[in-house]
């Protein structure tokens, strides 16, 4: 069965448990009593704040400006007053500075709204306007849009993929995004497709989303592109593994997608990219599925930026039982929260609530040679070795079994049958080689 | 068969001959102090000087290229044998040895999440900057002791690095590889030292530690050319450090230590004659 659809090699089939919230339509949630906005929304230098406490501002206003090259900028996600610039709980586990902002209720938006002029404007104004409206990577790297769309010439891409696989268990933001704003996927894939001068573009979805891959259909032959189906399996929403499903080219050692002519966009990027670019409103909410055991009720839901996570929670009737983990991202790559605390920023996919009976916590045994990370591998690594290395100090020998060509998609982890920490000690040792690289 | 005999015996010797040759021609000439060096030094190729090892060691010395000084873990004794082989005079400087600056234990210092990850400070410290609520306190986790190459720390059974001031050599390698830089070189002579290291207000110590310091100044009232307190933390000015000991019965936290009164709790280092620190009070 799995013969039939495109696909990599390794991987393995978690339990999807996408059920609870897969057919649910995505709701606006109400605005919280205050929004935290860090200003450190993407990967790179963080923005440097350009109000003041006790400002009035409007939704879509700039309050962070971009600072260095791999930087955008952050804006108000409502309209209020600026309480307080601060250091705050940030999904990273760090405490970094966040603007607070309290909500006047009214949504006033700033006039920059109602611009449609995205036809006229030349790649270079789209790149711009890209990089205005703050847009990163949705799929949870956040990485700056405009720096990934603006390959050196001499690197021309000949395939825009557009990543709708969501391999993540529990996550179906994508999903609804897909079949409910299939229109609006197409449209910013088409502004992708513009700037980069690409030939062709795929959208990757995985067979388990049959109403999506329909959707996505109706809408990309009118467009040109193509969808193809994937195979269900963790982690075909992988960049690399994407590109090898999709093209069979495969990313040579330490190079990006762009050495082989191949750029991955996430869906909610793309649908990001229209709306930012038609309405001129700036990124300022993303879809976030809120699911697991841990909540009452499953749901996808459109959140503005900086809205702490326990309001989320709230609006989907609570916590159920005796709440022991809460995960932003899915339980494969999710990172654990300290607390509810921490705001929905636009690396967060989805919420997960996990309760003390949902956490299977296996003393460590030894490892027992039986080679299924090895098998699961997605990179073809051998986890273990790897791991063993770093643990013992040995980073040399570490990064001479390629520690660096790690994903950390956590596949190594989940199916050892001796519950070894691999992928933390593999990214240990990541760490360890780049400080080590730095030093030199 | 005599044939065969006589022709691989003439290829020995033969082969025997021009080796013979070829080592008195190409002989490298060693320095004979460069070896009398090498048994000078203790030989535990620490790194501590800087260099890969004891025998680089002794041929930077015979070549002129190091300091006698710099080989801290060998003492003054060394540093003096060295100076004796070179024939030149040499001061070592005040010997210093390394302190574990926290007693916030399990017991005493409150986590911020279940850590479940490899035994590895500077692992467990890429987790949301390490699971204890204390952003300065001893993890625990024993990335120090793996890397001191004289046996001179223990964890203690509660989770806590403790240095022994006996077996310490001031080869700074733990130092190093600390992630939260609460271990510190301190002069070998003090034997009185503030074991904390929160720069937080103590209203906020207090709520996670019980054995930190609250910068309450009592230790400053008490000997006030010994302590000072800046950003919330006291500590001893060793400079002035023989007064420093009147105050440790009066810090409210316990949180100075004098190590002539014993380690801190659960260690075995000084033969297991450890002072819970309500024995220091008393």
């Amino acid at each position: 069965m799995t013969k039939k659809y495109k696909t990599f090699r390794g991987g393995l089939h978690p339990p999807e448990n996408k059920a609870g919230s897969a057919h649910k339509p995505i709701e606006d949630c109400p605005l919280p009593a205050e929004l935290v906005i860090p200003l450190s929304l993407h990967v790179g230098v963080p923005a440097e704040v350009c109000v003041a406490p006790g400002e009035q501002v409007l939704k879509g206003q700039m309050i962070g400006r971009a600072r260095g090259l791999v930087s955008v900028p952050v804006h108000a996600s409502t309209s209020g007053e600026v309480i307080a610039v601060e250091p705050r709980p940030h999904p990273s586990g760090k405490v970094l500075e966040a603007v607070v902002l309290r909500p006047d209720g009214a949504d006033t938006p700033c006039d920059r709204v109602g611009e449609d002029q995205v036809h006229d404007w030349s790649a270079t104004e789209l790149l711009e306007r890209i990089r205005e409206a703050g847009i990163v990577g949705l799929g949870g790297a956040t990485f700056p849009a405009h720096i990934k769309l603006s390959p050196p010439p001499q690197k021309p891409i000949d395939v825009l993929i557009i990543n709708g696989a969501e391999c993540e268990p529990y996550l179906t933001a994508d999903h609804r995004l897909m079949v409910e704003q299939a229109e609006q996927v197409v449209r910013g894939s088409d502004i992708f497709r513009r700037v980069l001068g690409a030939k062709r573009v795929c959208v990757g979805i995985e067979s388990n989303k049959p109403d999506a891959i329909q959707a996505m259909r109706r809408a990309c032959t009118a467009a040109g592109m193509e969808v193809v189906v994937l195979a269900t399996k963790y982690p075909q929403g992988a960049e690399k593994q994407l590109i090898f499903a999709l093209t069979g080219r495969e990313v040579p050692r330490g190079a990006l997608p762009m050495d082989i002519g191949a750029l991955v966009q996430n869906v909610g990027t793309a649908a990001a990219t229209a709306e930012a670019l038609s309405s001129g409103m700036p990124l300022i909410e993303r879809v976030v599925t809120v699911a697991g055991p841990g909540v009452a009720e499953a749901k996808n839901l459109r959140v503005r930026i900086g809205t702490p996570l326990a309001h989320l929670v709230d609006y989907c009737g609570g916590i159920r039982g005796n709440l022991a983990k809460v995960l932003v991202g899915g339980p494969m790559m999710g990172a654990a929260q300290l607390g509810l605390d921490v705001p929905v920023v636009p690396a967060t996919s989805g919420v997960l609530l996990l309760r003390e009976e949902d956490l299977v916590l296996r003393p460590e045994g030894p490892c027992i040679r039986c080679g299924r990370c090895v098998q699961v591998c997605p990179s073809r690594l051998c986890p273990t070795t790897i791991a063993a290395y770093a643990r013992l100090g040995r980073m040399d020998e570490a990064k001479d079994y390629n520690a660096m060509d790690c994903i950390e998609c956590g596949s190594c982890s989940y199916t050892c049958p001796s519950a070894i920490p691999l992928v933390q000690s593999i990214r240990h040792a990541k760490a360890s080689i780049l400080a080590q690289r730095k030093k030199h | 068969m005599l044939a065969a005999i006589l022709s691989l015996g003439g290829i020995g010797l033969i082969a025997a001959i021009i080796l013979g040759l070829a080592a008195k021609k190409f002989a490298v000439e060693v320095d004979p102090r460069e070896l009398a060096l090498l048994d000078a030094l203790p030989g535990a190729n620490c790194g501590a000087c800087g260099y890969p090892g004891c025998s680089g060691f002794a041929r930077a010395l015979a070549e002129g290229r190091a300091d006698p000084a710099d080989c801290t873990p060998g003492g003054k004794e060394t540093v003096a044998e060295i100076a004796r082989i070179l024939g030149v005079a040499a001061t070592s400087p005040e010997p210093r040895i390394a302190v574990v600056l926290c007693q916030g234990d399990r017991n005493r210092a409150a986590d911020k999440y279940r850590y479940l990850g490899i035994e590895d400070c500077n692992a467990a410290q890429k987790l949301a900057e390490g699971p204890k609520q204390c952003p300065g306190g001893c993890l625990g986790l024993g990335s120090c002791r793996r890397v001191c190459p004289f046996g001179a720390i223990e964890i203690t059974p509660a989770g806590l690095a403790v240095i022994s001031r006996e077996l310490c050599t001031g080869c700074t390698k733990c130092v190093a590889v600390c992630p939260r830089e609460v271990i510190r070189m301190t002069p070998a002579a003090a034997e009185v030292h503030v074991l904390c290291n929160s720069h937080d207000k103590g209203a906020v110590v207090r709520k996670y530690c019980s054995i930190g310091c609250i910068a309450c100044h009592i230790c400053h009232k008490a000997a006030p050319q010994a302590y000072v307190i800046e950003d919330f933390l006291a500590r001893v000015d060793y400079a002035q450090g023989a007064a420093a000991a009147a105050a440790v019965d009066k810090c409210p936290t316990k949180c100075i230590r004098d190590f002539a009164r014993g380690y801190p709790e659960g260690c075995t280092f000084g033969g297991g004659a450890c002072a819970a620190p309500s024995d220091v009070a008393a």
